[in-house]
């Protein structure tokens, strides 16, 4: 009220009194104050703006005049401080500000309602220990809004706004040192210099110059010391933050009645119309606290360092034995005689030789190391228990495609892979039948099937063929080389070198190939069967004129030349083979490029033609192949050839005794040829192998057998080089021979089959077999011997069964007849496939091959069976001899007594004289009665004469 | 002396079967062979060990025993040995044998 009124007349004076009081600093004008301050409402808690005089007061004076202070601030009118405060601002800090103050830093009188309204007044929110007071710049700002020029803050308005902290510092002044009542920093820079030195700056006030002196030369560390306790307020926060109780608590009762607790709950149902709200619908809403998105995603990656194990072991050495590391301590030669002479040398020779001579002799007499036990039971079980004396079926195969309703002509096993057979299918037609189904028949193919046990369902390759195969044969050296003849006389030769994997496939090992193959990436043919087809086929115009019965491969360390000549083989490659057929002759073919020259030729007119994917291992022979010798079998007598279908020579693969005999004939150039034959070509500077015989047995389609020597010689009255005259022949078969087979036991010893019967032969007995079966009931088809069992053979017959002969049981009789196929056989050929299992593969006219096992019994030799049976054939051989003598005795003794009858009669009639006309009549008469007398009783025997009327002969 | 050793020997050697002899000394060492020289050293040094083993072993068995002889039947060939009976001999530490092969 009377303030405001005053406000600009008082201002003035004040500014006037103010600067007196700071140029003048007289006592009287502190007084004055003094006094004008009592008269102040003690209440007020202004600082009294004349409080700026006292700048320069003496330091003796400080706390007398803080005293005074006191007294006058509550004497001061408020009115009379705001109109101070616009008025020093201008002048006065130039001088005091000057002095101490640092840059930025200004003195700055904030009036009681300015400190009010920033919570800093003068001895309560700051106190002279406690100077500084930071006041929020948000809050000036808002000041100096409201307030605009009255705002203390106003002379720095610009500084505070520019101002870049938060919050602005300002310090009490508390003995006005700078002019006004607080100092404001107005800079980053300046405020930490203030805070820095307050300590500076107060000792500046107090007793400046001996404390800078003593900090200079001491700096001791005076620990600080627990100070007593001085409560600034904060126990009172702590009471005002806590919880007290201020009410009494409420106490709630809540009862139930007695018989009500733990009584059965009972529920029922209750309509929801009943009662108002006797429902609630529950029903989904989307909360929208949960339809926030994820937009960001925090996620880390942390890399670590690669770990690397390693190991280091030291070298082991092996040990060895120190035995054999040294030298073994030897005698000189002069020691050892030394120690040879010394007595007991001697003495122990002496001595022990005694013993060393029984032992020598113990050895000498009986073999004490001869085990009884392997010898035991002879022929215990030779043909004992029935039990195990049967064939069993093993395995059969059958195409339905390929071999149904076609005889098997030809059955090998494969030399070297187990489990794999083959056999050839021909139609079952005879020739006429073929001519006249000329159309279907060329049509089909004809095809070699070779099956393994692993797939018993599909052949593992199907060989093509030209025509029918009647016989076929592996070669034993290169088994994937095979050679066919075939029905119309060609010889047709494959190489399944591409497909030999496939055949060594195991069993089993079909299916799991399938899996190994990417999915997706199957090939479509891995299961069909792959057909092969022929790489060559011989001239046909230098072929055979009839099907090709028989072929087989010559032995491995033979060849025969042009002439007939059996060579040794250096190269120990079967390349030769022989075949027959029923145009009279044995061809022997060759697989060697014979003229290089010509094969060139032939090789550049033909790239072109040879097939895709057909191997040209035999191109050089294909079309061109011709038979290096011919043996024709003719007659010794005039009236046909023989028309042979099985033969039989008596080297055989794997017996290299005609070489060693060979060797030991000419010893000298022997290892020369052996080292030189190797990889080279047949030169003719071969070695003629002198113990091979050159005579071949042959069976013919009329049941003879022949024997032949293939070697041409010149003939006598043509003097053309020629096959000579066999050396003998028997007719022995009642039909066409369809075995020649060979013992493997005995290699003079062969087995024929032909018609009804079959005979043994032994090679250098001519006058016939040393034995001969009686007429089978039935057709046999084919034979073979045991492998393992020099005396057993097995034949086939049409009615699909299977002799079994030990001729050491019975010969006169199988030992054994067992019926295998409801069909006719037509081949057999049984093989050892391993140590313990025997298989006899059996092809019948339906195009079946059954695998049969031969039992133990039939498959294990008997001890010393091969001494028994040779010497059952030297008995036979005998027999033959005696048999060949009696008939040449009777023959004599016949011959003797025809020529002595003729003799006699011839006598007679010499004796006699030409009867007389007389004598004849007697004799006609008495001829005529015996003849009467011959009727009548005859006539009486049959009663139609009676005794009595015998007419008389002379009536 | 050395004469009668060689015509003994030769006797022994004359057996049927007989392929080689060879004397050895009680080291091991060969003094006399027939047979070639690797040979030779093999079977003395494979040898001796093994009679000196089977020898203790007869003579652990009952002390008052000693082996006489020791044949050994192999597969393809025999061997003979025979060491001296050191309790005739005057000298324990000589020990011999004659190592004949006598092929089966």
């Amino acid at each position: 009220m009377s303030e405001s009124d005053n406000k600009e007349v008082s201002s003035e004076g004040n500014k006037e009194e103010t600067e007196k009081n700071v140029e003048d600093n007289t006592a009287e004008n502190k007084e004055a104050a003094q006094t004008e301050e009592k008269e102040k409402d003690s209440s007020q808690p202004e600082i009294d703006a004349n409080a700026n005089a006292e700048e320069e007061v003496p330091e003796g004076k400080k706390a007398e005049k803080k005293s005074s202070k006191m007294k006058a601030k509550p004497g001061k009118k408020e009115s009379r401080t705001k109109e101070e405060v616009v008025e020093p601002i201008g002048d006065i800090p130039e001088e005091a500000v000057a002095e101490v103050l640092p840059e930025n830093v200004f003195p700055l009188f904030m009036t009681s309602k300015t400190q009010e309204i920033y919570n800093c007044k003068c001895d309560e929110d700051v106190t002279e220990e406690n100077p500084f007071k930071f006041i929020p710049k948000s809050d000036i700002l808002e000041d100096m809004k409201m307030r605009a020029a009255v705002c203390d803050f106003h002379p720095f308005k610009q500084q505070i706004l520019d101002y870049p902290g938060d919050d602005v510092l300002i310090v009490y002044d508390y003995e006005f040192k700078h002019g006004q009542n607080f100092i404001v920093a107005l800079t980053e820079e300046a405020k930490e210099i203030l805070l820095k030195a307050p300590e500076a700056e107060e000792g500046e006030g107090g007793e400046d110059g001996e404390e800078e002196e003593e900090d200079d030369t001491v700096y001791m560390y005076i620990p600080p010391e627990p100070k007593d306790w001085v409560s600034l307020g904060s126990e009172k926060e702590i009471e005002e933050s806590s919880v007290k109780e201020t009410r009494r608590k409420l106490k709630v009762s809540v009862k139930r009645i007695r018989r009500e607790f733990g009584a059965p709950v009972q529920f029922s149902d209750r309509n929801v119309g009943d009662v108002k709200d006797g429902a609630i619908d529950c029903s989904s809403y989307d909360d929208q606290n949960f339809d926030i998105k994820r937009i960001e995603l925090d996620k880390a990656v942390q890399a670590i360092s690669e770990q690397v194990t390693e190991g280091t072991q030291t070298d082991w050495k092996y040990p060895r034995n120190a035995n054999t590391q040294t030298y073994p301590r030897e005698y000189t030669e002069d020691e050892q005689a030394a120690l040879v002479q010394t007595k007991q040398c001697g003495d122990f020779v002496q001595e022990v030789a005694f013993d060393f001579h029984l032992a020598l002799q113990q050895n000498e007499i009986m073999n004490v190391f001869y085990v009884d036990w392997i010898h035991l039971g002879d022929g215990d079980d030779a043909f004992g228990s029935k039990a195990d004396n049967h064939l069993k079926e093993y395995q059969s195969f059958t195409d339905l495609q390929f071999s149904k309703d076609k005889m098997i002509t030809c059955i090998q096993w494969h030399p070297t892979i187990k489990g794999v057979v083959a056999t050839s299918v021909a139609e079952k037609l005879s020739f006429d039948q073929r001519i006249d189904n000329a159309a279907k028949v060329i049509m089909t193919p004809s095809l070699i099937l070779i099956w393994s046990f692993a797939d018993p369902i599909h052949p593992q390759l199907i060989l093509e063929a030209p025509d029918d195969i009647f016989s076929f044969a592996f070669n034993p050296t290169d088994p994937n080389h095979i050679v066919g003849g075939c029905l119309n006389g060609q010889i047709v030769m494959w190489d399944i070198a591409a497909h030999a994997d496939r055949l060594k496939q195991q069993r089993g090992s079909n299916r799991n190939k399938k899996r190994t193959v990417l999915p997706g990436f199957e090939d479509p043919n891995a299961l069909k069967t792959p057909i092969v087809r022929y790489c060559a086929v011989s001239s046909i115009e230098h072929s055979h004129k009839a099907p090709v019965t028989d072929i087989q491969w010559l032995p491995d360390h033979m060849q025969i030349n042009k002439m007939g000549v059996p060579q040794e083989n250096g190269s120990l490659q079967c390349t030769q083979l022989l075949s027959c057929a029923t145009d009279h002759c044995v061809m022997l073919w060759d697989t060697k490029a014979s003229k290089m020259h010509q094969t060139a030729m032939y090789d550049e007119k033909r790239k072109s033609q040879q097939p895709s994917g057909v191997p040209d291992t035999f191109k050089h022979l294909d079309l061109t192949w011709k038979p290096i010798l011919r043996v024709t079998l003719s007659k010794s007598e005039p009236g046909g050839d023989h028309a042979p279908t099985k033969f039989s020579i008596q080297e055989r693969q794997g017996d290299r005794s005609a070489l060693m005999s060979g060797t030991e004939n000419r010893e000298g150039d022997s290892t020369q040829t052996m080292q030189g034959g190797f990889n080279k070509p047949s030169s003719g500077k071969e070695r003629t192998l002198q113990g091979v015989k050159t005579y071949v047995y042959v069976g013919t389609e009329d049941g003879e057998i022949v024997y032949a020597d293939w070697m041409p010689q010149k003939d006598q009255d043509t003097g053309k080089i020629q096959t000579p005259k066999p050396a003998y022949y028997h007719v022995t078969h009642d039909g066409p021979v369809q075995s020649m087979q060979r013992s493997p036991f005995f290699k003079d010893v062969l087995l024929s089959v032909g018609g009804w019967t079959l005979a043994l032969w032994k090679e250098g007995v001519s006058s016939g077999p040393i034995l001969e079966s009686s007429a089978c009931h039935v057709k046999l088809s084919c034979a073979a011997w045991s492998p393992t069992r020099p005396g057993v053979f097995f034949v086939a017959k049409v009615d699909g069964s299977v002799d079994v002969w030990d001729l050491l049981d019975k010969t006169h009789e199988p030992a054994l007849t067992q019926s295998v196929s409801p069909t006719a056989i037509m081949q057999i050929y049984p093989f050892q496939v391993t140590q313990k299992q025997q298989l006899i593969a059996v092809g019948d006219i339906a195009g079946t091959l059954h695998i049969l096992e031969i039992p133990w019994s039939l498959r294990q030799a008997t001890p010393n069976e091969t001494t028994s049976v040779a010497n059952y054939i030297e008995r036979e051989v005998k027999r033959r001899a005696f048999v060949v003598e009696r008939w040449n005795f009777r023959e004599r003794e016949k011959r003797e007594i025809e020529a002595e009858a003729k003799k006699k009669a011839g006598g007679m009639a010499a004796a006699m004289a030409p009867p007389t006309e007389e004598e004849k009549e007697l004799r006609l008469r008495q001829e005529y009665e015996a003849y009467l007398h011959e009727e009548h009783n005859f006539l009486r025997e049959l009663g139609i004469v009676q005794d009595e009327e015998i007419p008389l002969p002379a009536a | 002396m050395a004469a009668e050793v060689e015509e003994t020997l030769k006797r022994i050697q004359g057996h049927r079967g007989v392929t080689g002899t060879i004397v050895v000394n009680s080291e091991g060492i060969p003094i006399k062979t027939t047979l070639d020289n690797s040979t030779t050293v093999q079977y003395a040094s494979l040898i001796h060990s093994l009679t000196a083993k089977a020898r203790s072993t007869v003579r652990d068995i009952d002390p008052s025993n000693d082996l006489k002889f020791l044949r050994i039947r192999s597969r393809k060939n025999e061997i003979m040995c025979a060491p001296v009976r050191t309790d005739m001999k005057g000298n324990i530490n000589i020990l011999m044998h004659i190592l004949i092969l006598f092929l089966s």
